[in-house]
């Protein structure tokens, strides 16, 4: 995993690794004296006491180099001289020593990744005082979002708003609760947390007696499942096998355009990356849209009186949708192998908020049964609970058997959203406005019209009952009475 | 001992001959120590009575003859002077390796030889070892070569995904069992060895019976008896095999169910083979180790690097410093529960909930009901004790006349070649030429993927010696990544280690880890029992490319003191324990 890690440039920093001539195994290699001169961020004079150690160059003809291992681990007092880590390069296996007494704060490029010569692999500080600075230096160059932080759920994207794939899978003996049970996960899934900086503990584990296997770890990161598992998926004669997955949706396009000149790349973060696969899995399903205008004057007379109780238009709308997917349930199925429908037994609203650097959705489950002002309370929750990103993996990952997502907040009058895999539809909900309306009459009046658009997979969701549907939406949301009982 | 004065001529005048015989571990003061064997002959004919001599001058008459090992007892008898009869020259108890080997040199020196089996001939090794694990770890060796896509990718290969059948994979190992022990049992009846069936127990010098369950039981006489009964998986206390989930080698090699996530309580040589054949066959592998270190049996430097290849870069995560102090199988909807105890501070530190647990804990030996109590014998902690020569000692510390022990039931070195090699040197003993078999020679070997091996000392034990003794030790290396075959092969993780003495040049140690280490061993392992000293081996020749040029650099980077000896009239090694006085 040859992260490009961003030097950081408000840092200066001089090199701080020599590589130690290992006399054990090739004993002739040489080196070139000034290692990082290709840097040309380099800054000769030493503002912080804080030191990246470089991958150094081994050999003229070495380009990036693997890390052996850490003879030393964070926290470890190095003095100037002292072997720190094992390098691989193309030649041989090295010792490199530091340069500089100090503390070895962070470990930047773990065992058994790959780094380009001259990045940041770890970060020296010269007092422990700084070790916390030069942690957070570390972070920064890691690339990825802080460890401790990230939901790391499969959660949407940019415009349109989704809900992370995972088709509730059918847990195998399932994880009974007796009381607090501790995390169990598999040796190769605790090897992919860390690699991924996935946080083990907010994975829900779906393999047997709950445990989180290496494809939780991968569907939390949001990577397609790794080819090299052989598993019982090859074990010919076992019979729960499973036919090897295609890695398809993990093909790259072949060809990239060169970079413009001065543009700057920024990695994914965890859940960006999981967002795009999402994204990009979306394009198997065949889906289309039908929009339809919605008369709110009385949806929003009744949100005037209920709102001191401190109910959400969100919530009414969950409410209005789940009622009307009663009455449609294959707008509320979901179409998992191609080959048939999946009647789901609950209707679990999923909605889209913005979070700081992303979007999640959290799922108000069994909208349909719950009343308007329980449904409040919950979503109130949620909310919270998804900016103060402690949301729990079955609040917002797999439970979802339809989305909404509303940008009327914005003044955006309609648009148009991506269905999530493994629902059926999505409902984008525009602003409501004041709408100049002819009735059948002749007569012209002013309203308030909201344009809903809704988003179906077209396996199983045709264009009349997407549209029986919305007429039921319509005539809940414009006869609003039944949405408080 | 039975030697007398005329075998002495008789044996000089055939070992010579046969010392040309390439047969496998002899000390290198077999062939040229005749000296040395005189002067123990001498005195051993001091201590035995004259008599004895017809008999086995007569027997070795005829052997040396043709070797119809069949008539000795027949001339024997028809000379009409022994002071006993004895239904063989030697009695064998245990058909396993150690056994085999042991019978087979027997008749090679003219010896109406028996061998009592209880179970199935072959053994652990044959059966429950070494054999079919070779088998499960050709299977994973392929199957690691062809998921790596990488690797493929290097050599332009393309393959789709590799996929096993377990059966398949289970029949191999099984086949092949059932062949090398058809195989060894050929031989030995082939070689006319009386293959006796049933569970043998010592009655009293020189006296063995045995018989079957249900049956009246035999006794039979032998001249000299070797305990070769072998060792059984050791389980420790609290663990509770059930043979499906909880499981020892014995189970494992039967590959009945590949387990998606199973732990291996014990990181030694069994524990890492399993850990290779499971991680290739897909599961996922949790080592328990009671030290502090994975691989504790190892060179420190090769277990370093051996867990850099063979742990961290696979599915493979472990505990060290504590016990499995409670395993309970899979029941009741459970998995399999292992409850780990701190190993210093005895505290309950851990629970695991696993699919499968291996107990590769090391072996126990197998020397209950063996009658070891009829003749003084007290076991240690189950193993026979003996002396250097794998002569029995009693519980008085006295040795016990015409009784060796050899292989697993002795403790010694706990490998099938070992006790092989203690057999052939008791069969030495027993026909008259005093012999020590040199365990420093003895290699071992892992085979995982790459393998790992390794003879002599550790650096360690190197440096603490010569600490002790007061000689300089020095280390040479080299890479398997700058040697041609290997990199042809692109298995160029490896290293090759040498421990010796710089100012005479002696081989202490020579560890290996990469592509066919297990082979490469021998090249210092043959230096090591014939006493090549550095100096000279350097000068031995290597095809090229070939990877045994990886010892060839390492001989080469190694420095002694000494000149070579084509330079010099070179005298050493010959006379190892020719000061070993006989007590």
């Amino acid at each position: 995993m040859a992260s490009p890690f961003l030097s950081n440039t408000t840092i200066s920093f001089s090199s701080s690794l020599s590589s130690s001539h290992l006399p054990r195994l090739l004993p002739s290699i040489s080196f070139s004296p000034i290692r990082f001169k290709s840097n040309p961020r380099r800054i000769l004079i030493v503002r912080s006491k804080i030191r990246e150690i470089f991958m150094p160059a081994l050999s003229s003809t070495m380009t990036e180099g693997k890390i052996v291992s850490w003879v030393k681990s964070e926290g470890d007092k190095l003095s100037k001289g002292e072997s720190v880590v094992v390098v691989e390069s193309d030649k041989a296996d090295m010792d490199v020593e530091t340069f500089y007494d100090g503390i070895l704060a962070a470990i930047v490029v773990g065992e058994g990744e790959t780094a380009p010569v001259g990045a940041a692999i770890g970060i020296l500080a010269e007092t422990e005082d700084e070790i916390a600075e030069a942690k957070a230096k570390a972070a920064s160059k890691s690339g990825a979002s802080t460890p401790s932080a990230p939901p790391p759920s499969p959660a949407p994207a940019a415009t349109s708003t989704l809900a992370p794939p995972k088709p509730a899978p059918a847990p195998a003996p399932a994880p009974v609760a007796e009381g607090p049970r501790k995390t169990v996960a598999t040796p190769h899934a605790k090897k992919l947390a860390k690699q991924h900086k996935v946080d083990i503990e907010s994975v829900v584990g779906t393999g047997p007696y709950g445990r989180i296997t290496p494809a939780d770890i991968e569907a939390a990161a949001g990577i397609a499942p790794s080819k090299t598992n052989v598993g019982p998926a090859v074990v010919v004669e076992t019979t729960p096998a499973a036919p090897p997955k295609a890695t398809a949706a993990a093909a790259a396009p072949s060809s990239l355009p060169p970079p413009v000149p001065g543009s700057t790349v920024v990695p994914f973060t965890t859940m960006q990356a999981a967002v795009s696969k999402n994204m990009v899995e979306s394009l198997s399903v065949p889906t289309f849209r039908v929009g339809y205008p919605v008369t709110t004057d009385a949806l929003d007379a009744l949100y005037a009186k209920v709102k001191p109780k401190g109910v959400t238009m969100t919530a009414l709308l969950a409410k209005a949708a789940a009622m009307a997917l009663a009455q449609h349930p294959v707008v509320n199925a979901s179409c998992k192998d191609g080959k048939s429908f999946t009647y789901n037994s609950n209707i679990n609203i999923a909605v889209a908020v913005a979070i700081n650097g992303g979007l999640i959705t959290p799922v108000l489950q069994d909208a349909d049964k719950l009343d308007l002002y329980l449904l409040s309370q919950k979503w109130k929750e949620l909310v919270e609970k998804a900016r103060a990103k402690q949301l729990q993996p079955q609040e917002y990952n797999s439970a979802g058997t339809f989305t909404l997502s509303n940008l009327g907040m914005f003044g955006v009058d309609r648009f148009d959203a991506i269905l999530p895999p493994g629902q059926g539809a999505i409902m984008a909900v525009g602003a409501s406005k004041p709408t100049v309306v002819a009735d059948a009459d002749g007569f012209f009046s002013v309203k308030n019209k909201m344009l809903v658009n809704v988003t179906a997979d077209h396996r199983i969701v045709y264009g009349a009952d997407l549209a029986a549907f919305l007429q039921t939406f319509s005539k809940i949301v414009e006869n609003p009475e039944s949405l408080t009982l | 001992m039975h030697s007398a004065l005329s075998s002495l001529s008789f044996s000089q005048a055939t070992t010579v001959p046969r010392s040309n015989y390439a047969f496998d571990s002899h000390s290198p003061a077999f062939a040229l120590s005749q000296p040395v064997n005189l002067r123990f002959c001498g005195l051993r004919r001091e201590a035995f009575g004259f008599s004895s001599l017809t008999q086995s001058c007569s027997g070795r008459v005829r052997v040396s003859s043709r070797g119809h090992s069949k008539k000795i007892s027949a001339s024997a008898v028809g000379n009409g002077t022994p002071p006993k009869s004895f239904d063989y020259d030697l009695i064998i108890i245990g058909a396993g390796v150690g056994g085999h080997g042991a019978a087979l040199h027997a008749v090679e020196k003219g010896l109406k030889t028996a061998i009592i089996e209880g179970d199935v001939v072959g053994g652990t090794c044959v059966n429950r070892g070494c054999v079919p694990s070779k088998a499960l770890l050709a299977v994973s060796g392929r199957m690691r070569e062809l998921q790596s896509e990488h690797h493929m990718k290097a050599f332009g290969l393309q393959v789709s995904a590799a996929g096993y059948d377990r059966q398949g994979v289970a029949d191999h190992a099984n086949n092949l069992a059932s062949k090398i022990r058809s195989n060894l049992t050929n031989s030995m009846k082939a070689l006319g060895v009386d293959i006796l069936t049933g569970v043998g127990t010592i009655v009293g010098p020189q006296k063995v019976k045995y018989g079957k369950v249900g049956f009246p039981d035999n006794i039979v006489t032998a001249k000299d008896i070797i305990i070769a009964t072998g060792s059984v998986p050791f389980v420790p206390k609290g663990i509770e095999v059930d043979g499906k989930t909880v499981i020892t080698s014995d189970h494992a090699l039967k590959l009945e169910f590949v387990p998606d996530w199973i732990a291996i309580v014990g990181s030694g040589y069994i524990g890492l083979e399993f850990s290779d054949v499971y991680t290739a066959l897909g599961s996922e592998v949790t080592f328990i180790e009671a030290l502090d270190q994975l691989m504790p049996g190892f060179d420190p430097e090769i277990g370093k690097l051996a867990q850099r290849v063979l742990i961290n870069p696979r599915k493979i995560d472990y505990h060290t410093g504590v016990f499995a102090t409670k395993i309970t199988p899979a029941r009741d909807g459970k998995p399999v529960i292992i409850e780990l105890t701190d190993a210093k501070t005895k505290e309950p530190k851990d629970t695991l909930e696993v699919d499968a647990a291996l107990i590769a804990t090391g072996r126990a030996p197998f020397t209950n009901g063996l009658g070891l109590e009829n003749i003084n014998v007290v076991t240690q902690r189950g193993f026979v004790p003996v002396d250097e020569r794998m002569r029995v000692i009693d519980a008085n510390g006295k040795l016990v006349t015409h009784l060796y022990c050899i292989g697993d039931a002795n403790g010694k070195m706990m490998l099938a070649h070992a006790a092989s090699a203690q057999g052939i040197s008791v069969v030495e003993q027993v026909t008259g030429r005093d012999h020590m078999l040199n365990h420093l020679s003895i290699p071992a070997a892992c085979f995982t993927h790459p393998e790992i091996s390794m003879v002599g000392m550790t650096e360690p034990q190197a440096r603490e010696k010569a600490e002790k003794e007061g000689f300089e030790v020095s280390v040479a290396k080299t890479s398997f990544k700058a040697n041609t075959k290997a990199l042809a092969e692109n298995e160029g993780e490896g290293l090759a280690k040498l421990i010796y003495r710089p100012d005479n040049g002696e081989i202490l140690g020579v560890h290996i880890f990469g592509l066919h280490a297990a082979d490469l061993i021998h090249e210092a392992s043959n230096a090591i029992a014939l006493g090549t000293r550095i100096q000279d081996i350097k000068f031995a020749v290597h095809a090229h490319p070939t990877l045994s040029e990886v010892l060839d650099e390492l001989f080469k980077s190694a420095k002694s003191t000494q000149q070579p000896s084509y330079q010099k009239k070179h005298l050493g090694g010959i006379c190892s324990f020719a000061d070993d006085s006989h007590t």
